[in-house]
């Protein structure tokens, strides 16, 4: 608890904190937007989502290794994953999308294991990270320090989410979506491809992530056993915002980042991926807690 | 309105109940009682309150305002399973069946767990439970399909298991919800007068919600009416069937 | 030959098999104590996935949680816990003799499976609420996050681990950790079969199938649910207290609350056949046996591999082998059931008649 008597002393390191989580928060509501978006259309909780962010990394990483800019990682890997995506849509997932809610999570969760063990294989199981090549802000005489990949990777973030978010709203196929979220069955009486719809959902979902595993190779680090947290941070962020509030998802992402941060510090880093962990559980509970006291689950 | 006939209080009394979803009232200020050993119909258009109501009685939710007394005592706070304990037992509109078990395991794990012990639950579950069991599901007419899993069955059949599986609990008092929605029209006959056996000889109270005029008309000795969540009208089924504030809310003119 | 005689006889015939393998295949010994403690988890991960249809991604928890008291309580009747695993590896000066091992294990093994029911009580009064997915997502987040905590607690080792006591000289390990084994399969495998045909096994059954209604009915579904899991906890604390034994070394992440552990249970459960007594059994000898078989030759690939099985047989086989039997040869499952009722089967026919004299 020395640590908590530091932040006390030292105001400034709050802020250093505070930011560092809304900067990775910004992130997390990326990959949680993501998760939303394929959990409401399709029904199904994607357990590869952090292995699609995993992914993100590694390719940008390839991308560093052939001579290119880090920035371009980001859309090679947005349009990387978007295929994967497809392909795997076209393979594996849109025999699960009927299925029960169980047969998607093993199913997906196969899938992460699959790419988390292939990444293992190719790059070894080192973490690694990418310079952006971009600078440093000194804040408070130098006691805060801002990378600026980082302040890139929160606006991006924001960016790349109102731009779905006005996807949905506006595009043909964003609509498409958005009805087949609703009713898939009206939707298909209506002339739409869901089956088609389902494909660019998944794939749409996989690019996000994609770039949002850009971002995080240059800010922070990826390793191919980080998936399963990203996960379960989505899947936390989800619960909190609900599905399809963006407003609530980035608000959701930015409180957990800044926790995770303000954690991490105060408990120790070993302890960081426990409390995220141990967190997600308290949510679920609470949630259970306050269902309970509605007691109307009945019908 | 009327008074209780008997001495002692009515079976199920219902006082001043009201419920509320966001700001939707779905049932306001309803009161009604059904008398031990009686059968009485609920009825009322669409959308009137009539499954609302059952549910705040069987504690599938909590109520905002009012009372419910069952038995002697009163239950709003109480939990469904507790209720059902305590012999009021319900069946639903959409069938609720246990899809993958036998009708017999479906019937042998409706047995009323009131009377139960922990240790009962370890043991294989005796003769008697069996034919008596199998004696149900004769009752029904489901004698021949009692070895098939009751997810394949018919929807009527599985009405007809659900009101079996209710039986078997021994219920004191049955709410029934639409008991004849989406039976073969040459068996509603039958059913009712299954319904009426019940009444008569295993004297379970029964209170019935029904959109078939003919069916309750026949089957219940008194009837309230909902409608926009009000208790509208009430009285023995020929009032009813004259009652022109019944024939509005039915035709939508009211 | 009618179904209950089959049953007996295959359980027979499985135990015989049992008792006598060991000379056939002296240089397995090892192996096939694995495969009865895998038999263990499966038909311990069903009793909650298969039969009351609540798919925990989490009993991974009550292996750990098994290995590491047994461990601790066999360490403990002799030696100061936290000395020992201080000093890693064991140090020399910490010898056990013949005698500490055996009350150790007499000890500890129960220790374990009581301890895993413990907290199977705790983590139940939580999480046994959730539906579906909740519960599904929930006790995957506990089961890191004790891995996690169990990594930071330098009582038990920390994230080095710690090593089971050193058996003497006189001790044949591989033997006696495979009796203990199969003993524990056995046991489980009858308390299960025994446990399937009372009426619990249809109170559960029901909350899979509909809970809602379970609880209109006036089950107290929740006690159901919490004696489904402790039952399950139980039997797989106890297996993990004798795997940290056959391992001779435990660390959280590779062994005690090996996610791939965790995940393998599921696996063979539905390999087999979910919700069935011989499913999960099957389950666990097919991929078990395969997984020994095929594993060497895909050097590191086995984990792609893995995730390769889960797919195909989540998406292609949720059935199971007990499953694909079933739809194959139905002779076999239909019951000629004990409702005693046969004789008047001449009623099936007069229903139809009755029910059409009544419209």
């Amino acid at each position: 608890m020395q640590n908590l008597q530091l932040l006390l002393q030292a105001p400034v390191f709050n802020i250093q904190l505070l930011l560092d989580g809304m900067f990775i928060g910004a992130v997390f509501a990326l990959a949680a937007f993501g998760m939303a978006l394929v959990w409401g259309v399709m029904n199904i909780i994607n357990v590869s989502q952090g292995e699609f962010v995993m992914l993100g990394g590694f390719i940008t990483l390839m991308v560093v290794q052939a001579g290119l800019s880090p920035l371009l990682g980001i859309p090679v890997a947005a349009v990387v994953l978007f295929v994967l995506g497809w392909a795997l849509y076209r393979g594996i997932i849109w025999r699960i999308v009927e299925a029960d809610m169980f047969t998607s999570l093993l199913a997906t969760f196969g899938v992460s294991i699959m790419l988390q063990q292939l990444m293992n294989e190719i790059f070894g199981a080192d973490v690694r990270t990418v310079e952006s090549g971009l600078g440093i802000w000194f804040l408070f005489d130098g006691m805060v320090t801002v990378t600026q990949i980082k302040v890139l990777a929160f606006v991006l973030s924001f960016v790349i989410g109102l731009a779905l978010w006005l996807f949905l709203k506006t595009a043909r196929l964003g609509q498409a979506i958005r009805a087949t979220a609703q009713n898939a069955r009206a939707a298909r009486i209506l002339g739409i491809d869901t089956d088609r719809v389902y494909a660019a959902t998944y794939a749409i979902n996989a690019a996000l992530c994609g770039a949002a595993g850009a971002l995080v190779v240059m800010a922070w680090s990826i390793h191919p056993y980080m998936g399963l947290p990203y996960t379960l941070r989505s899947f936390m962020i989800v619960i909190v915002a609900g599905l399809g509030n963006l407003a609530a998802v980035i608000s959701a992402g930015l409180g957990l980042g800044v926790a995770e941060q303000f954690a991490g510090f105060i408990l120790g880093a070993e302890f960081q991926l426990a409390f995220v962990f141990l967190l997600l559980v308290a949510v679920l509970v609470a949630r259970q807690v306050m269902l309970a006291r509605k007691r109307q689950y009945l019908k | 309105m009327r008074e209780w006939q008997a001495q002692d209080r009515p079976l199920l009394e219902v006082k001043n109940v009201t419920k509320r979803f966001g700001g939707v009232v779905a049932n306001r200020n309803i009161s009604l009682f059904v008398e031990r050993g009686t059968i009485v119909g609920l009825i009322g258009p669409n959308g009137s309150g009539k499954t609302t109501l059952f549910n705040s009685i069987v504690g599938a939710h909590p109520i905002d305002e009012g009372e419910i007394w069952f038995d002697g005592r009163e239950i709003s706070r109480y939990r469904t399973a507790q209720i059902a304990r305590m012999g009021l037992m319900r069946t639903f509109q959409q069938t609720h069946i246990f899809g993958k078990m036998t009708c017999i395991e479906n019937m042998l794990i409706s047995m009323p767990e009131r009377r139960r012990q922990l240790r009962d639950l370890f043991s294989p579950g005796s003769r008697a439970d069996r034919a008596r069991a199998v004696d149900l599901l004769q009752f029904v007419g489901l004698y021949s399909k009692r070895h098939h899993l009751a997810g394949s069955l018919s929807f009527g059949q599985q009405k007809l298991l659900e009101f079996a599986m209710a039986l078997m609990s021994e219920p004191k008092m049955l709410l029934l919800d639409e008991p004849t929605a989406g039976i073969n029209p040459t068996l509603i006959n039958g059913l009712v007068d299954r319904l009426r056996r019940t009444n008569a000889e295993l004297g379970i109270t029964l209170l019935v919600i029904e959109h078939n005029m003919r069916v309750i008309m026949n089957l219940a000795e008194y009837i309230y009416c909902l409608a926009h969540g009000e208790l509208l009208a009430a009285g023995p089924p020929e009032e009813i069937r004259n009652d022109q504030r019944v024939i509005d809310a039915y035709l939508g003119a009211s | 030959m009618n179904r209950r005689l089959r049953h007996i006889s295959a359980l027979t015939a499985l135990f015989a098999i049992g008792l006598v393998g060991p000379w056939l295949m002296p240089a397995y010994i090892s192996q096939f104590a694995q495969l009865w403690l895998f038999i263990v988890l499966a038909l311990s991960w069903d009793i909650m996935g298969g039969q009351t249809g609540y798919n925990s991604f989490g009993n991974i928890i009550y292996f750990g949680i098994g290995m590491y008291a047994s461990a601790v309580a066999q360490v403990g009747v002799v030696w100061p816990v936290a000395d020992y695993t201080a000093a890693k590896g064991g140090g020399t000066e910490f010898v056990f003799t013949a005698e500490q091992i055996y009350t150790g294990l007499a000890l500890g093994i129960p220790l374990g499976g009581l301890l895993a029911m413990a907290a199977a009580i705790v983590f139940g009064a939580l999480l046994l609420g959730m539906r579906g997915h909740y519960f599904a997502i929930a006790t995957l987040g506990l089961a890191v996050a004790i891995a996690e905590l169990a990594a930071g607690w330098d009582y038990i080792g920390a994230g080095s681990g710690m090593v089971t006591p050193t058996l003497p000289q006189e001790i044949e390990g591989p033997v006696l950790f495979y009796y203990l084994s199969l003993a524990l399969a056995v046991l489980a495998i009858l308390f299960y079969a025994w446990l399937y045909s009372t009426r619990f096994r249809l109170a559960i059954n029901a909350i899979r199938d509909d809970e809602d209604k379970a609880e209109a009915l006036g089950h107290h579904t929740t006690r159901n649910k919490m004696t489904a899991w402790a039952i399950s906890a139980l039997f797989t604390g106890m297996a993990g207290a004798i795997y940290g034994n056959l391992s001779g070394f435990i660390d959280p992440h590779d062994i005690a609350f090996n996610a791939e552990i965790g995940v393998w249970m599921i696996l063979m459960a539905i390999l087999g056949g979910k919700g069935t007594l011989w499913g999960p059994i099957i389950g666990a000898i097919v991929f078990f046996v395969s997984k020994e078989l095929f594993w060497t030759y895909l050097l590191g690939w086995q984990r792609v591999a893995l995730g390769l099985l889960i797919v195909i047989i989540v998406v292609f086989f949720p059935e199971g082998i007990m499953g694909w039997v079933r739809s194959r040869w139905p002779h076999l499952f239909a019951a000629p059931h004990l409702d005693g009722d046969e004789g008047n089967a001449a009623a099936a026919a007069t229903d139809e008649r009755k029910e059409a004299a009544n419209a």
